[in-house]
Order: C-alpha cells, then structure tokens, then sequence
C-alpha cells in the first residue's frame, strides 16, 4: 500500500467536498444571473380549462427564451401563483409577488374581473401587469401592458363586412351578463348604425348558462337576420348545440362571435359551429411560418399531438416576448424602464407583425374574421390590410384622430 | 304557445331527471346527497369515454353510465354513508367531501397527471358527446318544430319515473324502501334489512344521476364543474314537492319547468330564475313540508 488509510480518507473528502462544492458554487453564480417574474393564472377552478393553456404557453415562452440565452444575459425564472378562478385570490397572489418575490414584471390574469382585482396592486406598488386577454377596453392604466385586443380591433372590420359582405340588415345582439360583453354590445351599436342597419335585440344570460332553449326560440321570432354573440366560457357550448337543435342554420341566420374561439369549438363539437364567423387577430389557422412552429412547439411542449392553440393563450406566449425586447431596450427590467421602453417596441409574433402603442400600452393588431369549417379549424375570409391602432376608449367615442388615453394617462374630460 | 310550453317541459324533464334520484334517496335515508351533481358528471364521462373508446353512441352509453354510476354511489355507501346515518349534517359534508373528490379524481386523470400520463376524455378541459345525426335534425308540422333530442329526454325521463314509480309500488323491494321512508325503525323491527335496502337505494338514486348526466352531455359540455350547479336545481324540485313524494317531485319539477320556461320567453332568462327562487321560497314558507306530502314519521 503505497498510501494509508488515513490519508485515503483524506484525500478522499477532499475530493468530495470538491465535488460537493463545485455545483454550490456554480448554482451561487446562477443565481446572481437570473431574473424571476411572476406568473398568475388559475390552475384550479372553473376557468383553469382555459388559463391552464395560457399558463403553459407563457411558460414555453420563458423556456425558449432561456434556450435562447436569456434576457440582457440573464436567466428568466418563473414565480408560479394560482389564482384558483377568484378575484380575491389573484389579488392576493399578486400582492404576495410584487411585494415578497419582489418581481419586476407579472404575466396573468385572463378575466377582466380577475385583472380589476389586481390593478390596484400594480398600480400602488407600480408595478407591471403583462395581461393578455382581449377585452372590453375603458382602461388606461399605465402599469398595465394590454396585448389582447381592445373592442376595436374585433368589431370595427366584423361589423361592416357582415353589413356589407354578407348583407345582413338585423342583428340579435346576444352575451353573457358581465362586463365584457356589455362594453362590446355598446360598441356594436354604435358600428351597427354607423353603417345603416339596426339591432332587434341585446339580450343577455348568466355567466355559464346552459339552458339556451328559451333564447333560441327567442332569435328565431325576433326576425334578425344575423345574431352577434358576445357569449362567454362553456355557455358558448351550449348555445351552439341548441341552435342547431332547434332547426336554425348558419347558411341563412350566421352567429357571429367575438368570442368563440377554437377552445370552444373542439368542446362544442365542430359540426355545430360550421358556417359561423369569428373575429379575432388570431386563429390557429393562420398560415405563415412563424405560427406553424409555434402550433407545433406547443404540442412538444405540451406532450399532446391535438392540443389547440388559439387567441389568449397566443398573446401569452407573445407577451413574454414583448418583455423580453422591452428589457433589452432599455438594458434593465425594473417596472419603470419596461413601461418607458416597450412603446413602439414590435415583434414577429405567430399573430403576425405586431407593435405596442406608445399612447396607451395596448397592441397594434390585425383583426381577421373567420369561417369555422367542419374540421373543427377555422378558414380566414377576410382581414384588416394593416395592423390597426387600438382604441380602448372607442365604445364612449374614441377615434384615432381624438385620443382619450395618452401617453400621459386618460383624459376624463372626453368621457 | 305550442313553443313556449314545449321548451317549459324540456327545462322540467331535465329538472325531473335530477330530482328524481335525490328525491328517493333523501326521501328513504334522509342523506342530502351533495355529490348528486357529481354522479351526474361521472356519468358524463362514461359517455365521454365509451364514445373515445368503445365507439358507443350517447344511447348505448345511457345503461352503461347507470351501471357504472350506480356502482359508485354504492361504493360510497358502504365506504361513508352508512357510518353516517341519522347525522344529517355530517352526511351533507361527507357528501360534500366526496363531491370534492370525484371532481378532483376527473381533474388530475386519476393521478396520472403527476406521471406526466395523459388520458384522452379526462383531465381539466372541456369534453364532449357528439349526438347522432338523426338527433340533430329537426322537422317541422305547421309552425311548430319538433326537435328530436329534446324529445328524446322528455321521453327518456318519463320512462325513467315510471319505472321508478313502478318499482316503488309494484316491487317487494319498493314496498320496503317506502316502509322505510315512513319508518326505518318499525320496518327493521318487521325484519326488512335496512342497511341493505339503503345501499340498493343509494345505488339506484346514484345511477339516475348517471343517466342525468349521459343526457345533459348532449347539449352542454363535460366538465369537471359541470355537476356543482344541478345539486341546487335538484334540491329546490325536492324541497317545493315534497320530501318523498314521487308525485311531488314529478309535479314541482313541472311547475316550475313551464314557469321557467314562460317567464325566460315574456322576459328573460335571469329573471325567470329569480321568479323560479321566490316561488320556491314562498312555497317553503306557506308549506314547509313541499306540496305533497303525507303525514307521519
């Protein structure tokens, strides 16, 4: 024996210690380099079947970014919160991650009340809210970054190209009984009899009704010649199924939705949907190549050859993008140099081409409107020749030329 | 007016057919089953799943649903709800609990999410039962349109309470359960197997729950949450018609159907279901013991 058992021993912790100590050491130096954010959906509840894909689309953005080498160098690491389908619950949440976890940016929230919950929070402690839903607009938070769409960028093509393109004089104006809906049915009106036609009827129904008989055999005397849903969730499902049981047909009396989305397609069966029109920036059927590989790098990610992708969760994936751009901008990632930075900022996007306004953080988007097929896809029919500007306030008169939210916050005086 | 009171008998045949197990279950073994509207769901996801699976349509999937769903409320009999009996608030929590559980066991894929399995039919999204084609047309005698699926459901529920009825009142086995209904300690005391005849009871409540469900499948989507609202709407028919009363609960779930069913087409939907509640409160109040009812215990 060349060496004792004494000294093999120590040799041997040494060695140990060595291997023990590299990694620590190299987690330590990890650490120093990366960067958490927040993000808040619901992953329990009624309405963790849509936030679960929005969730998972943010988090294969996060982890793309980090393949890519992260953000200014830095790693990004998920905070992961569940608002578990409840607004208290997302206030909390967000109280605990921008006061505890101390993140520089949040990326949540997918109903509008869930997002009125959290403002103040943001707002108070200021903040920044990556929220992604389109949504009924009237807001002008500047700690808030909105890439969904604004109710402009859904109605303003939709409306006049029913009127126009498919000739339909009378509209049924139907929604669920909540905000959104009700913002998006002042702002029909005012596109309906802008272009000379007229609505017979706004009705509405409780968030996640499922008896549609009543409200069908309404639509079918009201003598509309189109219905324009602004109906939310799973009573989408419902009122599709009882449309067609009750003998109505797309080909003459077309539902035309801001809403539906191929989420609620795939629940409702395609067979029920084909011939309706959805308008929405994006649809999964958009063909350029950047949306292909996103289509297929979510269904890697998600481990499911069939998962569909669709409007919110899209924004989502796109969001943590816009962050990303914005951060580099400005070289750092507090919540002020994010908000100075991310005007004007534009990405590649699987929507398309698409650029934040500096005026009132919302996107550049291009509404498309769709025909849903019997596959359960959608076929694209027509679109917006340009991204068009978002108008939040364009339900109380807001036009391009007369801006009611600026870049130095919204001018209540125009309300 | 053919329109109104056909859409008003399509709300009470649904209605009815949650009612129905409910009823003969509170009404034999005074358990306020809270995982009512979760049979339902299971019974759902039979259908969901026999249709992935074994092909079948939403009518082969109906008897399917019923076994399996009455297979699991007697499982949940015998597991909970006999240790429970005549502790009424503690079977509306355990029941309640096992609500809980059913819809989280749906959610999480019968823990194979956390194997990173992923079941087809299960988890958090929404499912759903395509129906028939035939199911999907509709004809039309004069101005009025007969829609076959609705028809369908009427149908099948009026089947379902008649057999119940008949089971109840033309069977050895309804002759105890109503013994029991009157008086579970006379009825042990004539030699009737009481526990016995409870978890038959319990399964065959369970498994009309199953069929609620195959049948709701047709026109709303399948979710994991989809039961938590019938429970409500089930207990309010048992409650106006009155606590074991076939009669009651066949006669409330059509009354307030049609009263549903006018009020949502003069006004609209949210106020029917107001209307729906301040009848069913004015009935608690005038009667407490529903409108049907006898006397004793």
């Amino acid at each position: 024996m060349t060496f004792s058992r004494r000294q093999f021993l120590k040799t041997g912790s040494a060695l140990g210690a060595g291997a023990l100590s590299a990694p620590f050491l190299g987690s330590r130096a990890f650490a120093a380099g990366t960067i958490d954010v927040g993000v808040l959906f619901s992953a329990t509840g009624g309405l963790s079947i849509i936030e679960d894909s929005m969730q998972k689309a943010t988090l294969m953005a996060i982890e793309e970014i980090n393949a890519a080498g992260g953000v200014n160098g830095m790693q990004v690491k998920p905070v992961i919160e569940d608002g578990a389908s409840d607004p208290k619950t997302f206030n909390e949440k967000a109280s605990k991650l921008v006061l505890q976890d101390r993140v520089p940016a949040v990326f949540g929230c997918y109903t509008s009340a869930s997002r009125k919950a959290v403002l103040p929070v943001f707002e108070k402690r200021k903040n920044l809210l990556f929220y992604p839903t389109y949504y009924e607009g009237s807001e002008c938070s500047k700690n808030v970054v909105y890439t969904g769409s604004a109710p402009n960028q859904q109605l303003d093509v939709f409306i006049p190209w029913i009127i126009k393109t498919l000739g339909k004089k009378k509209f049924f104006i139907v929604g669920s009984n909540y905000i959104y809906p009700r913002e998006m049915s002042k702002v029909c009106k005012i596109l309906i009899e802008q272009n000379g036609a007229e609505w017979v009827a706004d009705e509405y129904l409780e968030l996640g009704h499922s008896e549609w008989g009543a409200m069908v055999s309404k639509i079918k005397d009201s003598g509309c010649d189109v219905v324009l849903s602004n109906v939310v969730g799973d009573s989408v499902v419902a009122f599709y199924r009882e449309f067609k049981n009750q003998g109505l047909d797309h080909a003459t009396l077309p539902i035309c939705a801001s809403v539906t989305s191929e989420i609620e397609i795939a629940a409702m069966g395609p067979e029920y949907a084909a011939g309706s029109y959805t308008s929405f920036p994006y649809f999964q059927s958009i063909d350029t190549p950047e949306n292909q590989t996103f289509v297929e790098n979510y269904r890697k990610f998600t481990n499911d050859p069939k998962a569909v992708t669709h409007f919110a969760m899209m924004s989502c994936y796109m969001q943590v993008y816009l962050w990303k751009l914005a951060a580099e901008k400005a070289a750092a990632t507090e919540p002020k140099a994010i908000i100075g930075a991310i005007g004007g900022v534009e990405f590649d996007a699987p929507v398309g081409k698409v650029k934040v306004d500096p005026d009132n953080l919302h996107l550049y988007l291009t509404p498309r409107i769709a025909q849903w097929q019997a596959d359960g896809q959608s076929k694209i029919v027509d679109a917006a020749p340009a991204p068009i500007k978002p108008l939040p306030y364009s339900a109380y008169g807001e036009t391009a030329e007369n801006l009611f939210c600026t870049g130095s916050g919204l001018d209540s005086t125009k309300l | 007016m053919a329109d109104t009171l056909f859409i008003g008998l399509s709300l009470a045949s649904i209605l009815l057919l949650v009612a129905l197990g409910l009823s003969i279950i509170f009404g034999s073994m005074g358990v306020i089953n809270m995982a009512h509207g979760e049979l339902a769901m299971i019974g759902a996801y039979t259908a969901v799943l026999s249709g992935i699976y074994l092909h079948l349509n939403l009518i082969a999937a109906i008897p399917l649903a019923f076994l399996v769903t009455a297979g699991v409320g007697w499982l949940i009999e015998r597991l909970v709800i006999r240790h429970l009996y005549k502790r009424i608030m503690d079977t509306l929590l355990a029941t309640w609990g096992i609500a809980l559980l059913l819809q989280q066991a749906i959610r999480l894929q019968f823990g194979a999410t956390f194997f990173g399995v992923n079941i087809p039919g299960l988890g958090t999204g929404l499912q759903n039962v395509s129906l028939p084609a035939f199911f999907q047309q509709s004809w039309k005698i004069g101005d009025f349109v007969i829609q076959p699926y609705r028809s369908f459901i009427i149908l099948v529920t009026i089947a379902l309470a008649v057999a119940t009825w008949a089971l109840l009142y033309k069977t050895r086995w309804g002759i105890q359960v109503r013994a029991i209904m009157r008086n579970p300690e006379m009825a042990a005391a004539c030699g009737i197997d009481v526990r016995k005849v409870s978890s038959m009871t319990f399964a065959y409540g369970s498994g009309l729950a199953g069929v609620a469900g195959v049948l709701l499948a047709g026109f709303k989507t399948v979710s994991p949450e989809m039961g938590a609202t019938l429970v409500v709407d089930g207990f309010m028919v048992v409650v106006v018609g009155g606590v074991g009363s076939l009669v009651g609960t066949a006669a409330a779930a059509g009354i307030l159907g049609e009263i549903n069913g006018i009020v949502s087409l003069v006004s609209n939907d949210i106020l029917a279901r107001a209307v729906v509640l301040a009848l069913v409160i004015g009935v608690i109040m005038w009667k407490p013991t529903g409108l049907f009812n006898f006397k004793g215990r």
